[in-house]
């Protein structure tokens, strides 16, 4: 199978400001204070995943993950080392961010699928089928976004980027809001992704989600890669396992749906 | 399933997600710069029209208001500098003379300011999606472009009533300042945005930084005074590219509304032009200039804006 993402040697640091202004920073001087200190949010981190594989990216808070998926989407760069892709990126990566509260609904569908890279003809191919993904009433396509309910903007924020045609597709913050149906949906959607062929890569502490979606796991711990490999070992390797039995599992659990804030 | 689902999932075909061996690889966040920006156009024209649909909504008089700015300013300055200090006698049609340089000061002013804001304005956008950073500077210049527009009609149908007819060389001198600033605001708004988003305090900076163009163009005094004033240092004053997008201005609509009595006029009777000699070949030359401080501009937002999503 060919190859995709291919990460190798990435390290990126971030640096911790601990004195932002003249007179902060001048105090911290005098007193012979450390002005910044710098750790790595990701570490080191290697692998390579092959087209058609899903993967599912795990941690505890804080471990890295939407660091590393940045980098792969191309929002930050590393500082040492290499991310290559080959294919379009896309998926479910801060929905509805960029959103306009008083552009209308449509207007917002437009701007946020051009952001996402689609094509004015993509859009315009798409849009009808964005619409009725969101649910969202025809008559409230024509006032401001801001006057939209939490959930109903974040339908149509998902309903975009869930339309982007890619090769690989990243999801994070998945299924943290919407309605238990819309949840339902989403899955079922992402599954689709997955059986299509195209590269899924997922970000989730839900353990039974993982284990549904993926074939593959890799965890981060402190910006470490600790494990990649198999799901059930993975989720093992966390402790995520113990906590409820195996034979409770079926569709609508929450563990499945959870919230991954 | 659900229903929806069930229709959703039948219009869309899945393409067939087969990457062959010979797609290359590539780097996920490209550095292109500008060309990634002309690249998406439809996103750039779609972030423009966001911008100046959002900038007036939820108010009553909307895209008047940008007749209205302008043309408050432009009478605070004819009556202070005009009626006050006695202007209008020594500029003949000062009232033009002032309001073609308004146009292009107001241009290049909106451009540095709005464009140096701009980035960490659309945050949400930078931080999470991969959307070159150079979009904003430019749809803020572009914005301001707009703007232009309803001054120039202005401007246009009083000039009109003052007996001016349209030349080629007008409409060449209009392209050649409108050129210079477009570039010369995009450069200065680049550079700026990514300061900005390591230290808020440019924004304060460029602020001030805008109140000298003010008064760094002929716009409330004529060039002929600076020729008076500092004699040969009036060389270095041209050599300022917003100065020269002013008096190209001028050319194109307040030389025309001249007498020929007041286009040459001296202590010794000798034949003054009212502004430099070779305009053009200083407006050329300016675009070249601006030019080269686009590429630097460039060159420097390709070295900051690796850390632009982590500052932000």
């Amino acid at each position: 199978m060919a190859e995709s993402i291919r990460v190798e040697n990435v390290t990126k640091e971030f640096t911790l400001r601990y004195h932002r202004t003249f007179k902060q920073v001048t105090v911290a001087l005098a007193r012979g204070r450390q002005l910044s200190d710098t750790f790595p949010a990701v570490d080191d981190v290697s692998f390579t995943v092959s087209q058609g594989e899903s993967i599912g990216l795990m941690g505890l808070n804080g471990s890295g993950k939407s660091t590393l998926l940045k980098m792969i989407n191309g929002v930050m760069r590393p500082d040492h080392g290499t991310v290559r892709t080959r294919g379009r990126i896309a998926g479910l990566i801060a929905t509805g961010a960029g959103f306009h509260p008083q552009l209308s609904g449509k207007e917002n569908i437009m701007l946020n699928a051009a952001i996402l890279g689609m094509s004015e003809n993509e859009i315009a191919r798409k849009y009808d089928d964005i619409v009725d993904f969101a649910e969202i009433p025809t008559k409230f396509l024509q006032t401001e976004v801001g006057h939209y309910s939490s959930g109903q903007s974040a339908r149509l924020g998902f309903a975009v980027a869930i339309h982007v045609d890619s090769e690989i597709f990243l999801a994070d913050e998945v299924l943290a809001v919407g309605d238990k149906p819309f949840k339902k949906k989403c899955l079922e959607r992402m599954e689709q992704v997955r059986d299509s062929g195209r590269t899924l890569f997922y970000v989730s502490h839900a353990g039974g989600s993982v284990k549904r979606m993926c074939n593959r796991v890799l965890i981060l711990e402190q910006g470490r890669l600790i494990f990649d490999g198999d799901v059930k070992e993975g989720i093992k390797v966390l402790k995520y396992d113990d906590e409820r039995p195996e034979d409770e599992e079926h569709f609508d659990s929450d563990e499945e749906l959870g919230a991954d804030i | 399933m659900t229903d929806s689902l069930q229709a959703s999932a039948d219009s869309s075909v899945e393409p067939a997600y087969d990457l062959g061996e010979d797609r290359p690889w590539e780097d996920p966040a490209p550095s292109r710069g500008l060309l990634e920006v002309f690249r998406r156009r439809y996103l750039l024209k779609l972030l423009v029209r966001r911008e100046i649909s959002a900038r007036y909504s939820g108010s009553f008089l909307g895209l008047i208001w940008s007749y209205i700015n302008p043309l408050s300013q432009f009478f605070i300055y004819f009556a202070i500098i005009g009626v006050i200090f006695q202007l209008h006698d020594s500029i003949p049609n000062f009232p033009i003379h002032i309001f073609s340089a308004i146009i292009i000061v107001h241009f290049f002013t909106e451009t540095f300011n709005a464009g140096t804001r701009s980035i960490v304005r659309n945050k949400a956008i930078v931080k999470k999606m991969a959307v070159p950073a150079e979009m904003f500077p430019v749809a803020s210049m572009l914005v301001s472009l707009y703007h232009v527009f309803p001054q120039l009609v202005i401007l246009l149908v009083a000039v009109l009533f003052m007996g001016w007819t349209p030349t080629l060389s007008g409409v060449l001198a209009v392209a050649i300042a409108l050129t210079i600033i477009m570039t010369l605001g995009t450069a200065m708004a680049l550079f700026f945005s990514a300061a900005n988003v390591l230290f808020r305090d440019f924004a304060s900076f460029v602020n001030i930084l805008t109140n000298f163009v003010r008064f760094g163009v002929p716009m409330i005094y004529s060039y002929t005074m600076v020729g008076d004033r500092f004699g040969r240092f009036a060389d270095y004053y041209v050599l300022n590219p917003i100065a020269d997008a002013v008096m190209l201005m001028q050319h194109a609509f307040w030389i025309g509304t001249l007498t020929e009595a007041e286009l040459n006029f001296d202590d010794k009777g000798q034949a003054v032009d009212r502004l430099p000699d070779h305009l053009f070949t200083l407006g050329f030359t300016m675009i070249g200039v601006s030019l080269l401080v686009l590429v630097l501009a460039q060159y420097v937002f390709s070295k900051l804006e690796k850390q632009i999503p982590e500052r932000i």
